[in-house]
């Protein structure tokens, strides 16, 4: 594979070149992951912002309305938008674009549908590396819809610089039930459809939780109400998120929030190395002469003999 | 790590038909594979360009609506505009067998009128991929 031919293209924006290297990522491929290695430098700082929340709150249609801000301010925005996959059938439906007429009016703007596959629930293990790739394509800002349930939550906040977290008028029975979570990880809390009946009775019992959670009121993320069908108070959400982003860039947040994040990828590579390394040695179990021999003897057995060095090989045999 | 087929199910022109087109991107989900609806009224601009951006293995475009020998063509044209010649353009609808026939020598794939089998579409599908698709 041409690497080099294959960069340059990205760099002069080739859609057809940055889609077929995200999917070589996507599907975890070893032309991918060398990819990623060899052009990790040539990224650039894209500012992330994930939007997450239960299903059909308006999330994609929310989104539609803030493409079409962010597209005229910024060279380059990118979405990429996690669907769950069955857990049945290992397929999915993504139909996020069905949202967002807004990306085909700007060809600054680059969309892409992913699905969860291995991950239940939660991001596909390999956003963090389709995220990536968008750095080196040189994206300025990144949205990431996932539906917020369960893990999910917890992941798009790791890969992501700030959380929208989406609500409606009708979520406060389903908040308290709500796995702790939500409430946690927004760094702006909207409720959409405020075109509806108590929109208003919502976000001021939002503000009441998050003002207990906060000592210093300052702090506690703002709750702003919007209709993303109707465009209400879009442009106050943009504001917010822009001016939180100077907040978390001028206090280093974002920084320590990069650095957190390398050091998690660098955690879960290894542990992906490791384990596939383990199972290799697993075959020792099948051995008859090993019968009585107890799981602890056969897993200091194992530790030692693992070979280290091939750690490499096994990532290339995927 | 099993590679997953993805395939774009779109419905062009003003044609409002969408059942057929809900009823192949509900089959394709249950067989495993990972399909983007982007619903009515699409044009071939938009389906080539969502096509590419999310590099789709194959498009399958449901027409009941008489303009298949227009749409069919024009995204086949859009295609080798790209160089995305590789992506499989395949469908069904109403379409008189002549008309089948004629697409298929352009080099549109199989198409399925009414009472196909979603089975037959699924078969077709994984076929094609295991023959030109994988490496
Ligand atoms: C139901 C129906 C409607 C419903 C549609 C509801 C909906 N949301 O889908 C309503 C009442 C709204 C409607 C309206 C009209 N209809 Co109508 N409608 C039908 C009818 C009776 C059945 C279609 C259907 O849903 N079939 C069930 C689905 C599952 O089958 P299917 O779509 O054929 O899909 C199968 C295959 O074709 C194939 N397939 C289809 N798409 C795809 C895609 C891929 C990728 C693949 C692999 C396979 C595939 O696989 C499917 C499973 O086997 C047909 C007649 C008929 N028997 O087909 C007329 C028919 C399609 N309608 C027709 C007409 C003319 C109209 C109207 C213009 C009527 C009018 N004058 O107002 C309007 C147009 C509306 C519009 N905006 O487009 C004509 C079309 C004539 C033509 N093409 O030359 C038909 C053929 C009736 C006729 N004999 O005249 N219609
Ligand atoms: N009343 C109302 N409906 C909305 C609003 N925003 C989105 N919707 C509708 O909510 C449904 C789900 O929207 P979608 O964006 O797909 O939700 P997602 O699953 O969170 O991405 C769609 O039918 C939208 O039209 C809004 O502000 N007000
Ligand atoms: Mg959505």
């Amino acid at each position: 594979m041409d690497f080099e031919n294959i960069l340059k293209k990205l760099k002069e924006k080739d859609r057809v070149t940055l889609s077929r290297v995200i999917t070589l990522v996507d599907n975890e491929t070893k032309e991918g992951v060398e990819f990623l290695k060899k052009f990790y430098k040539e990224r650039k700082d894209s500012f992330r912002i994930g939007i997450t929340g239960p299903p059909g709150v308006g999330k994609s249609t929310l989104l539609n309305k803030l493409i079409e801000r962010f597209a005229k301010k910024y060279e380059s925005i990118s979405i990429v938008a996690v669907d769950p996959s069955s857990p049945f059938s290992g397929g999915a439906i993504l139909g996020d674009r069905l949202r967002m007429d807004n990306i085909y009016k700007f060809d600054n703007v680059y969309m892409r549908s992913v699905a969860s596959r291995g991950s239940l629930g939660g991001l596909s293990s390999s956003t963090e590396n389709i995220l990536q790739v968008l750095e080196i394509f040189g994206t300025d800002v990144i949205f990431v819809e996932t539906v917020g349930v369960g893990q999910s939550e917890l992941d798009v906040m790791e890969i992501t610089d700030l959380v929208v977290v989406t609500l409606v008028p009708e979520s406060g029975d389903s908040i308290q039930a709500m796995k702790a979570g939500i409430m946690e990880i927004g760094d702006i809390f909207v409720i959409n459809k405020s075109d509806r009946d108590d929109a208003y009775k919502i976000s001021e019992y939002i503000k009441s939780i998050l003002q207990m959670k906060y000592q210093d009121k300052e702090l506690a993320p703002p709750v702003i109400n919007v209709s993303a069908k109707n465009d209400t108070n879009i442009d106050e959400l943009v504001n917010r998120i822009e001016s939180l982003k100077e907040i978390f860039i001028q206090k280093g947040i974002i920084e320590s929030k990069r650095e957190t994040r390398r050091k998690k990828e660098v955690r879960e590579i290894l542990r992906d190395m490791f384990i596939k390394s383990i199972d290799r040695e697993l075959k020792i179990i099948e051995n008859k002469n090993n019968k009585d021999v107890s799981p602890y003897e056969i897993s200091e057995k194992i530790l030692k003999k693992i070979d280290f060095k091939s750690l490499e090989d096994i990532w290339k045999e995927r | 790590m099993e590679r997953k087929i993805k395939v774009l199910v779109a419905k062009p022109g003003l044609d409002g038909h969408d059942r057929g087109a809900k009823v192949i991107a509900s089959a394709l989900l249950d067989a495993g594979m990972e399909v983007i609806y982007t619903g009515l009224h699409q044009t071939p601009e938009k389906i080539v360009k969502t096509a590419i951006d999310e590099d789709v293995d194959a498009i399958g475009l449901s027409i009941l609506s008489g303009a298949h020998m227009t749409i069919f063509p024009k995204v086949l044209k859009l295609l080798k505009e790209n160089k995305r010649e590789d992506i499989l353009l395949f469908g069904g609808g109403i379409i008189p067998k002549e008309d089948m026939e004629e697409l298929e020598k352009m080099g549109v794939g199989k198409l399925f009128g009414p009472g196909s089998q979603t089975k037959e579409v699924i078969d077709y599908l994984k076929d094609w991929f295991e023959k030109s698709r994988k490496q």
